[in-house]
């Protein structure tokens, strides 16, 4: 077989692999047994004929270059992939030197009693106090903007003399990001002639003229299972009643047996091994619960469900278009036989993020349902918060298009919070990379997400990011510290998203 | 239910139906590698390197083929490095005893569609006879003309450069006529029956690795984390 036909094939795999279990599979299923009745296809032939026509036909275009290399596919940059990998490289020495230091073992098998108190207190993990103090978090995010800032192209001219092109900001990589003229072509439905939820609701607004009606598509677009008309109609935003669904449609999730299936398998693995990361991601939650109004109810659904997603494998999948890469070892007396290599943890994620999940519980009330809604939205969307890459979506462009943005578009005030030494980027990192999860008002923060889904897209986090800049400017030209600067910023519950990204991206005079 | 796919314009000059069209009567062709010299690059500069500040924005790389004969150009690829601009010449063999000239049969393709930023900077890209602007018979000697107008970066080239030639051709690859009716976008039906009918066969004849194990049979009694 040449190489582009392994590739093909190995695409094609990895796209069964995915659909099945999903409603599409069964309808695929029923419509290919239909046609396959038809006298002109031969089923010796189907399969090289089939291949052949993706081939040549275009239509499914591959991914990348058939010289590509794999880590080509995860990120083209050779200098941005040696970045990831030396900041990998931190985070496993981290965890390492901590498994050494406490003396716990990275993974252990519990003991039968254990187990059965685990799954007793499956429910309630919250009701548990342990001792996390001596567990500290693998990095910090200021670690991890450090590290961004610190990024150089050797490529590029980053000489001292200012040119045309200096950057005044703290990214200081030449990646492409959107300008406003851009940005209102990508979000026009954003703009100031099209009903949106977040403003068009408001108690001011009389329903007939907007809110009725589209509660109405809404529900048409859930009773027709239309999942490409979902992703556009949300990015109007989406009413209360009908998000659990439309989301779900969006991402193609359904809960079938399998899944359920599925997530009891993946709490079977909590139960029986013990890993070190858990301590970690108790700290984590607690964090996450205990610091919030709208989050700590869910405590003990964050347990459940970030335990979980450390066990299950499938996530690996994702790394093939994550620059990032799962950290490896071996079972213990077995070192350096492939045969006993494995992934730590299973899901090769050592990060956690109970913030990302925290809003979601809002929407899903039964575990496996969460579970298989946060796993998506983590694979599709918030991996690239936590990786060094060239995407786009990735948290480097995202910085970079908040820090362009503005320096384009609010000069003065970017100039002088440089000058009183309070860099824009180091207020507003903390809410990309959380996806200003715990920052918002919940109603509101799921308003900003439904975007993210319908545009498929984060670069949204990055003009909200601007857009709370330009809302604040007034205050924020008066401060002459970094500590003030934060203070102005620190409370966003208020903030209504909609209007401040509307007016930001369609009313300012440019 | 429809699938919230976005259906990707044609990556390929000509877009899907034109390629499909042009196999189709082809026949599918496979491709072989020509040896090839890359000579040195050379930058072409106004004034004395020496003196003039600034660097080149203009690069030209000579390639040519010492042990092979005259051949028909099937496909170029390489991988870039910063280069906006591809301009390629090719002087080819006359019957007649004039000397061969050269033909521009490239011109100013763009591999970077902002020559300041990131944007293709690093891509492999392969480019196609039919992109070209002459034919591509009886090829000497290529001339490739590389440009960064952009002073931003320290040097730009292109790596990995691979020359392909028309490889046999396999008369019994010829599309079954339900096939070569080119499928229009608006109806992704009827590919989505095919797709299915050869995923059950992938299914039948590749055994996956284990599914949702962590674990070697029951342990995960690990070592420290391996820093390789």
């Amino acid at each position: 077989m040449s190489q582009e036909e392994s590739d093909i094939s190995l695409i094609i795999a990895q796209i069964v692999q995915k659909l099945k279990g999903s409603n599409l599979y069964a309808q695929l299923e029923r419509q290919a047994w239909a046609s396959l009745q038809r006298p002109e296809i031969k089923l010796e032939s189907l399969k090289e004929d089939i291949k052949e026509f993706f081939k040549i036909s275009g239509l499914f275009p591959l991914p990348s270059h058939p010289a590509a290399p794999p880590e080509h596919l995860k990120e083209p940059l050779v200098y941005m992939r040696k970045a990831q990998g030396s900041w990998e490289k931190r985070i496993l020495k981290s965890l390492n030197s901590m498994c050494t230091e406490l003396s716990i073992p990275l993974a252990r098998k519990r003991p039968v009693g254990e187990q059965k108190e685990l799954l007793n207190k499956w429910n309630e993990m919250g009701t548990d106090e342990p001792d996390l103090s001596l567990f500290r978090p693998v990095y910090a995010p200021k670690d991890f903007l450090e590290v961004l800032i610190n990024l150089r192209n050797p490529n590029y001219e980053n000489g001292d003399s200012l040119s045309f092109r200096t950057h005044l900001g703290l990214i200081q990589v030449p990646l492409k990001v959107k300008d406003i003229p851009e940005l209102k072509e990508c979000f026009i439905e954003l703009g100031l002639n099209t009903g949106q939820l977040g403003i068009d609701d408001s108690t001011q607004v009389p329903p007939e003229l907007f809110e009725n009606e589209h509660v109405r598509i809404g529900q048409k677009v859930l009773a027709e299972q239309d999942s490409a008309a979902a992703q556009q109609y949300v990015r109007q935003g989406s009413p209360t009643a009908l998000r659990a669904e439309l989301w779900a449609l969006i991402l193609n999730i359904s809960s079938q047996p399998e899944d359920i299936l599925y997530y009891e398998q993946l709490k079977t693995n909590v139960i029986q091994h013990d890993l070190l990361v858990d301590s970690l991601i108790y700290k984590d939650v607690k964090l996450t619960a205990s610091n919030d109004d709208y989050y700590f109810v869910f405590e003990d659904y964050l347990y459940q469900v970030l335990l979980c997603f450390s066990r299950d494998t499938s996530v690996l999948s994702h790394f093939a278009y994550n620059s990032a890469s799962p950290p490896k070892s071996y079972i213990r007396g077995k070192l350096g036989l492939e045969e006993y290599a494995v992934f730590y943890p299973p899901n090769g994620k050592s990060n956690v993020i109970a913030s990302s999940i925290a809003p979601l519980c809002f929407l899903y009330h039964e575990p496996s349902k969460l579970y298989q809604i946060f796993r998506e939205m983590y694979v599709r969307f918030f991996f690239r918060l936590h990786s060094i890459s060239s995407h786009p979506s990735g948290i480097v462009s995202l910085c970079l298009l908040f820090e362009t943005l503005l320096q384009t578009y609010l000069p003065q005030l970017f100039y002088h919070l440089r000058e009183i030494g309070a860099q824009p980027l180091r207020i507003s990192f903390k809410w990309m990379v959380r996806a200003f999860s715990g920052y918002l008002a919940t109603d509101q923060l799921l308003l900003l997400w439904d975007r993210i889904l319908g545009y498929n897209s984060l670069e949204i986090l990055a003009v909200l990011a601007a857009a709370v800049f330009a809302f604040r400017a007034v205050n924020l030209m008066e401060v002459t510290s970094l500590a003030a600067a934060e203070a102005v910023l620190a409370d966003l519950s208020t903030l209504k998203v909609m209007p401040l990204l509307q007016i930001f991206l369609f009313a300012t005079v440019t | 239910m429809r699938l919230g796919w976005g259906c990707q314009e044609g990556l390929v000059v000509g877009g899907p139906e034109q390629r499909l069209r042009l196999v189709a009567l082809g026949g599918i062709m496979s491709r072989v590698s020509v040896p090839c010299h890359v000579k040195g690059t050379v930058a072409l500069q106004v004034g004395d390197v020496r003196t003039s500040h600034g660097r080149p924005g203009v690069l030209v790389i000579d390639v040519t083929f010492p042990s092979v004969a005259p051949f028909e150009l099937q496909e170029i690829t390489f991988k870039n490095y910063y280069t906006a601009f591809l301009s390629i010449r090719v002087r080819q063999h006359t019957s007649m005893h004039t000397p061969a000239k050269w033909v521009t049969c490239l011109r100013d393709h763009c591999l970077m569609p902002n020559p300041h930023s990131e944007e293709g900077a690093q891509d492999y890209v392969s480019l196609f006879k039919h992109q070209m602007l002459c034919d591509m018979a009886r090829v000497l000697e290529l001339r490739l003309i590389l440009r960064q107008p952009s002073p931003l970066w320290l040097s730009f080239t292109v790596e990995e450069l691979q020359i392909y030639q028309q490889g046999p051709k396999s008369p019994s690859m010829t599309f079954p006529k339900w096939l070569s009716h080119p499928v229009p976008c608006e109806q992704p039906v009827p590919l989505l029956e095919q797709m299915w009918a050869l995923t059950e066969m992938i299914r039948a004849s590749h055994t996956s690795a284990r599914i949702g194990r962590f674990d070697v049979d029951g342990c995960y009694d690990l070592n420290l984390l391996s820093y390789t």
